[in-house]
């Protein structure tokens, strides 16, 4: 990345905010051991169903657990469950896309084929029948999760080295007898890493909103583990009487959600000042 | 590609651990040696794999997808006849008309209310209404379906008690006259038909935006312009029948998510549709459901890209008459 690049992105407005928000929840995630103020997990049955008060900010849930503290450690689990989740797709996506674009013929045919069908599965209902019939834990998630949302990246690293592989100074690395592992690692990928890393920064968005969804359900992060989804969860039952059980969850995966999505399309203003008027 | 979902699904049936039988068998205690037999003859578990495939795959053509596992010899998919005339209505006829006719009425607002919007935020461009069209967009896009649910139950239902929080129609629906019905009916509907309208809301308005802008820049409206058509015209008649082209293919490629959409709102809000149906079968371990809820969104994609094409090719008169320029 040049400087004129970093200037751009700390330029734009939405890659600012989004940045901001982004990196604020991590910092708190990561600070949950020094900062939450009780243990997530304790239970306190004198402390049930407290509202928000000096000593609980965030109240207390319906086995007395102090939600705060819950959030905290929650946090962790839903933001490594999202950028793991990305990882595992973009690797995948990466590389089938690349296969296709560099190859194309039959290899393209067979992989974009791959990708219509995936495509034309409702993923959500691919994602339930799976965990369902997998044990519902933190690593089976972000697997699946992963391996259900590599096809808009695969699109995209293809049509990008589709393009690429015309231009120029590819084909003059060819002419010298760049081999093919060659043109790929050190030519093309370069080369389209800036749509990639936007599509994994918005990929990011929606694994989190996946995974709470999944939590949600009961089919995600199974208790006593803590995720913002299975926190709201509870506070689906205890809706009559306990406000802040589900308002504080539903505002963190809001503004984690809301954070990438901002990142991501003010990477891509950044990036591409064109772009801003396409997608 | 319908062989190659039926591969895919084919294929999750047989990532459950152990038997299939096993998993029904526990959880009926009483299952004993002689129906479990029974139950492996039925769905052919005692042939190798490539002729339970086959098989699999005869009965998906003819959309038979046996019984349901969990709910005592209930059909799939669609109504079977006994001998004594007693017609059993399947588990996903019963479904799927609730959850097309939520997500129909919720797209229809979202045109509704995406087109116009879209338009003013184009024609507003950097304006304070398409500053805040973009606000609501990115809250929109980034809100969980499922927490703006709770939320509409808290504030409609629990606090001013205004709509029922849950279900298709009331405990007393049958006492009710044809227009207590009717309005039985559209009460229980409005919070689940707003869920998917806020999402699609937020993605069309966005699509139509960036549609009209294209339009707008282009020679043909300048003419429009010059020629002394006044804005109105240049807008509705000249711009959005082509800024709303793409938005045809759009719709197509948002069938599987307000499907998929469909499990959250539905288990929220309690409604016996497909969505529902698929999150049940699938905690009860219930395959033949599972597969045939599978095979039918699928089907039902591939169905709605279909028409999308179709619709598109007469929407724009140069698909229409088979003429080809370069975009």
């Amino acid at each position: 990345m040049n400087k004129q690049l970093l200037s751009n992105i700390l330029a734009n407005p939405l890659a600012k905010a989004g940045f901001i928000l982004i990196a604020f929840i991590f910092t708190m995630a990561m600070l949950a051991p020094i900062i939450a103020p009780y243990d997530p997990d304790m239970i306190d049955v004198k402390a049930i169903l407290l509202s928000p008060s000096a000593t609980h900010w965030m109240g207390t849930d319906g086995l007395g657990r102090d939600v705060l503290s819950r959030m905290l450690y929650g946090g962790r689990i839903s933001l490594l469950v999202g950028l793991v989740a990305v990882g595992i797709s973009t690797v995948i996506g990466i590389l089938l896309g690349a296969m296709a674009g560099y190859y194309r013929g039959w290899v393209d045919t067979v992989i974009m084929r791959l990708v219509d069908i995936m495509l034309s599965i409702p993923s959500f209902f691919l994602i339930l029948a799976v965990i369902a019939f997998l044990t519902p834990n933190i690593i089976n998630i972000m697997i699946v999760i992963g391996l259900t949302s590599w096809m808009g990246v695969t699109r995209l690293v293809r049509a990008e080295f589709l393009s690429l592989s015309q231009r120029e100074f590819v084909q003059a690395s060819r002419t010298l007898g760049a081999k093919d592992g060659r043109l790929i690692f050190i030519h093309l990928l370069p080369n389209s890493l800036t749509p990639i890393i936007v599509s994994a920064v918005l990929g990011v968005a929606s694994a989190v909103l996946l995974e709470s969804g999944l939590s949600f359900l009961g089919l995600g992060v199974q208790a006593p583990q803590s995720s913002w989804g299975n926190i709201l969860a509870d506070g689906r039952e205890y809706i009559q009487f306990a406000w802040w059980l589900s308002a504080f969850p539903g505002v963190a995966i809001l503004l984690t959600v809301l954070g990438y999505n901002l990142l991501g399309e003010g990477l891509r203003d950044a990036i591409d000042p064109r772009s801003g008027n396409n997608q | 590609m319908l062989i190659g979902i039926s591969l895919i699904s084919f294929f999750i049936m047989h990532l459950a651990p152990g038997d299939i039988t096993n998993n029904e068998a526990s959880f009926n205690p009483k299952a004993s040696q002689e129906s479990r037999e029974q139950l492996r003859k039925l769905y052919h578990l005692d042939q190798p794999i490539h002729v339970q495939y086959g098989l699999w795959l005869t009965r998906m053509v003819k959309l038979d997808f046996g019984q349901s596992f969990a709910s005592h010899q209930k059909p799939v998919f669609w109504q079977t006849t006994d001998k004594d005339g007693n017609v059993t209505k399947g588990m996903i006829q019963e479904a799927l008309p609730k959850t097309l006719v939520i997500n129909i009425i919720g797209l229809i607002i979202t045109l509704i209310l995406a087109i116009p919007l879209g338009v003013l935020a184009a024609r507003q461009y950097q304006g304070w209404q398409d500053r805040s069209i973009t606000l609501f967009n990115f809250i929109g896009f980034s809100i969980p379906g499922f927490w703006l649910s709770l939320l509409l139950m808290y504030w409609l239902g629990v606090m001013n008690n205004w709509l029922p929080i849950s279900g298709w129609t009331s405990i007393d629906y049958d006492t009710l006259g044809s227009w207590g019905k009717i309005k039985d009916h559209l009460t229980h509907l409005v919070m689940p038909v707003i869920i998917p309208s806020v999402t699609g809301l937020a993605s069309i308005t966005l699509f139509v935006k960036n549609g009209m802008l294209d339009v707008l820049n282009q020679d043909y409206i300048t003419t429009a312009r010059a020629k002394g058509l006044n804005e109105h015209q240049v807008i509705y008649t000249h711009a959005l029948r082509n800024a709303l082209l793409p938005l045809i293919t759009i719709i197509g490629l948002s069938i599987p998510g307000l499907i998929g959409g469909s499990v959250i709102a539905e288990t929220i809000f309690a409604i016996p549709g497909m969505g529902k149906l698929f999150y049940d079968a699938v905690l009860m371990r219930d395959f033949p459901v599972v597969m045939g809820i599978l095979t039918i969104g699928s089907a039902l994609t591939l169905l709605g890209n279909l028409i999308a094409d179709i619709a598109y090719a007469w929407a724009d008169p140069r698909v229409r008459r088979g003429v080809t320029r370069e975009a």
